[in-house]
């Protein structure tokens, strides 16, 4: 399974939590680009089957595989939050960053043919509108730290092996 | 035109030729959506008095003002053909990503013409429309194919409506499926099987804009915070299972086919026993922050893996009223409905009319052969094990199978003409269409919503239980005031399923249901997504004008005043026990209240509309028609 290496925050996704109703999708696609468009998202939800259910956006991975590959240095790493910009000007939608990427989390605009990819709402004063929308809470911008707290949370409820009562939703 | 695309695609199914039709901003202000624009695109385009099964009845999808918006619930279609079970109006509405992936094509609605003449999956790839082989998808499951078209065709947000093994197999009760989601009851499954659709897919990457996006986004981000309150707890722990306590404390839940009003056993098929033993997670539909679809596992005994969602409709019609109390047997029931595509009321009903069969010693142990079971079954009220061996008949069409698989409208007669016995009285369908899981010998309200639906016994179009049951009406007696009552009823739910919206979302308006306080919420999303002036008056002539529709559609399909009535056993065999004890439905009383009704909407005596009415409406058409 990929596991991402980022020391940086990047939204993730509990996928107990999430029922997959892709209001991200909507809000993430309006924020980019004015329209309601799943295509447009830089966020995708995930349905593997009936209840298998997740989201996905950029891990920000260090030394992030899609800005290595990259053949035009259209991609860039911000050294501080680990946001991965691409530039328009130089990207021709190679989709070299897609190969590389182990989460899925860049896609081709169908409209412009150019790679999109999450910024974590940098320019938006309340941040990530995806973690503001999500009904359930689902969604978090974690930090490692958090990450972190997250798997000893996750270690002791496996370890002990109680039988545990499927998630109530929110 | 904001929120709308104006156009309408057409596809004639035999010569494979499409067509796009442009519809005025005027047509949409009268139809809106839903079931009242898909049930107006069927009356526009079938072959009026035409058979359920012939090329002239098409058909037609209408998507929802809503849809592809981020307004929470609002991602539903409309499904309208002419029903083969009830040989009236069948529309029905499904949730889920379809319809946005419709939306996002560019159409407000599809229109299906005539037959294939080979298995196909229709591909509708934004303005593009496809013909594909489906002999690969026959035989999957409704979830199945849906998945089998994504691998095929490569793009996991392609979104299809399907028929599973029963549509196939001509099962009158047959669903179509997408999304995990059923637009059920009226066979519309049976329509696509006998049409040789298997599927209809749709890819649409377009974007959706509205007339005010900042408005349109604040309110529904406020409703959606809204909806994870009290006002949706019920659908959000629960799901709507929760009320069969509730139903069986009242005496009105079903059991063993409708012979009584209690079942002893309720504790164990409740909602809150689900939740308990077998809930794996809740899931939601496209669109939709409330998620009250409760993904239920059998994990003990033969039945062990069956999964599916639980409503309180499937639970109720697959375990009291088969008098079976192993909620594995239920869940089990249910998957099959669910992933071969049937309507899970109508089997559970049909099977409970087969217990009482059986048990009355008209059926037999060995008119259930079948390959399985050569020596037949012991088709007791619960026994759960034969009730799913007969679901199976019914999906497969084998032996009896190929009866019960008309319903139990045609399933009794032709029994009764080969039998010389009257098992009619114990087939419970109004209309044709099977009855939901409130008895209304006691809630008599519901009873007239019943008997004057247009679709038959359903209690999604009628929502005249809920007064009943609230104590708002006496639900024991009839009195002036139930004509208003049914009505009123019946547009506030056409409201809904116009729009539509999930009714789910009634109370997270303003923390009632009522209009006063959801009408005018309404009508600021909708101002907000077209830049339209819709007010108080305009949110309600919504579902009068749905309503409209679909009875004119019926009259010009021949509807009389006699085919509004009830089922037999309510008429004439009241219940033993229970609260509910004692009390039926008189010819008087229902003739009483049919009258208040058609009165109350502005009907004549005989239930026909007045061209003035109709002209009133903005349907002239319509009033040149079938007006009086």
């Amino acid at each position: 399974m990929a596991t991402s290496t980022s020391k940086y925050a990047y939204i993730d996704c509990d996928p107990n939590l999430c029922v997959g109703c892709q209001l991200c999708e909507y809000i993430c696609s309006f924020t980019k680009t004015g329209e309601y468009n799943s295509y447009h998202s830089r966020i995708r939800t995930v349905r593997v089957d009936e209840v298998l259910i997740t989201a996905i956006a950029c891990r920000t991975c260090e030394n992030a595989p899609c800005v290595i590959v990259c053949p035009r240095d259209a991609l860039t790493q911000d050294p501080v939050t680990g946001i991965i910009d691409i530039n328009a000007t130089k990207c021709d939608g190679c989709a070299w960053c897609i190969e590389a990427c182990d989460f899925g989390a860049i896609s081709i605009n169908p409209q412009t043919a150019l790679a999109e990819i999450c910024d974590q709402c940098k320019d938006e004063p309340d941040g990530p509108q995806c973690v503001k929308w999500c009904p359930k809470e689902a969604l978090t911008l974690t930090t490692p730290d958090q990450r972190a707290q997250k798997s000893r949370a996750k270690l002791i409820s496996e370890t002990l092996n109680i039988p545990q009562k499927a998630t109530d939703p929110k | 035109m904001y929120g709308y695309s104006g156009k309408i695609l057409h596809i004639d199914l035999k010569t494979k030729k499409n067509w796009v039709e442009t519809k005025p901003e005027e047509w949409y202000k009268i139809y809106i959506g839903g079931v009242s624009m898909a049930s107006r695109l069927l009356w526009e385009n079938i072959t009026p008095g035409c058979d359920p099964l012939d090329d002239g009845n098409p058909i037609c999808f209408a998507n929802g003002i809503f849809t592809g918006t981020p307004v929470p619930v609002g991602g539903k279609f409309g499904l309208a053909s002419k029903s083969p079970l009830t040989g009236f109006i069948g529309d029905s509405l499904s949730g889920s990503w379809f319809s946005i992936a419709l939306k996002r094509a560019g159409w407000d609605g599809l229109v299906l013409h005539n037959s294939c003449d080979n298995w196909t999956q229709l591909f509708i790839d934004d303005a593009r429309v496809q013909f594909n082989d489906a002999t690969y998808l026959l035989g999957k499951g409704t979830y199945e194919t849906e998945e089998a078209i994504r691998d095929k065709l490569g793009d996991e947000q392609i979104r299809s409506c399907t028929i599973g093994l029963c549509g196939e197999n001509l099962v009158r009760f047959a669903n179509v499926t997408n999304d995990g989601r059923q637009a059920g009851r009226t066979g519309h499954g049976m329509i696509w099987g006998h049409k040789k659709l298997k599927a209809v897919s749709v890819r649409g990457t377009h974007g959706v804009t509205v007339f005010d996006p900042k408005t349109l986004n604040q309110l529904s981000f406020d409703l959606s915070k809204s909806a994870q309150g009290k006002y949706t707890e019920k659908y959000r722990i629960y799901g709507t299972s929760t009320g069969l306590l509730s139903t069986n404390e009242m005496g009105v839940l079903p059991t063993r086919n409708f012979q009584e009003g209690v079942f002893e056993d309720a504790e164990l098929v409740s909602g809150e026993y689900l939740d308990k033993h077998h809930k794996v997670k809740v899931i939601a539909c496209a669109q939709c922050p409330i998620a009250c679809e409760q993904m239920s596992m059998v994990k003990t005994g033969p039945f062990a893996g069956a999964m599916t969602g639980i409503e309180y409709e499937s639970l109720f019609a697959n375990s009291s009223n088969l008098g079976i109390s192993d909620m594995r047997a239920a869940i089990k029931l249910i998957t099959i409905s669910d992933q071969d595509g049937m309507d899970s009321i109508t089997m559970g009903v049909t099977i409970g009319w087969a217990m009482e069969c059986y048990e009355k010693g008209i059926l037999k142990k060995e008119d259930f052969a079948s390959k399985a079971h050569p020596e037949g079954l012991e088709l007791n009220f619960g026994n759960g094990d034969a009730a799913v061996a007969v679901a199976e008949m019914i999906r497969d069409q084998e032996g009896i199978g190929k009866i019960l698989a008309q319903g139990t409208r045609i399933a009794s007669k032709v029994i009764d003409e080969e039998r010389g016995t009257e098992t009619y009285k114990w087939a419970v369908n109004t209309k044709g269409l099977e009855s939901a899981g409130y008895d209304a010998r006691t809630l008599k309200t519901f009873a007239l919503g019943l008997a004057t639906g247009t679709r038959g016994g359903c209690h999604n179009r009628s929502a005249a239980y809920d007064p009943d049951m609230k104590g708002e009406t006496n639900r024991f007696t009839v009195d002036e005031t139930r004509g208003r009552v049914a009505a009123d009823s019946e547009e506030y739910a056409a409201v809904y399923d116009t729009l539509p919206l999930c009714k789910f979302i009634r109370r997270c308006f303003t923390g009632k249901a009522d209009r006063a306080g959801a009408w005018p919420a309404i009508a600021k999303l909708i101002n907000a997504t077209t830049g339209w002036e819709f007010g108080y008056d305009e949110v309600d002539l919504i579902g009068v004008r749905a309503c409209t529709i679909k009875k004119a559609f019926n009259i010009r399909e021949g509807w009389t005043e006699k085919d509004d009535d009830l089922p037999w056993r309510w008429k004439h065999d009241p219940f033993t026990k229970g609260p509910s004890a004692g009390v039926i439905v008189t010819d008087e009383e229902l003739e009483y209240m049919k009258d208040l009704y058609y009165k109350a909407k502005g009907w004549t005596e005989e239930g026909l509309i007045p061209k003035e009415l109709l002209i009133k409406l903005g349907m002239p058409d319509v009033a040149e028609e079938i007006g009086v």
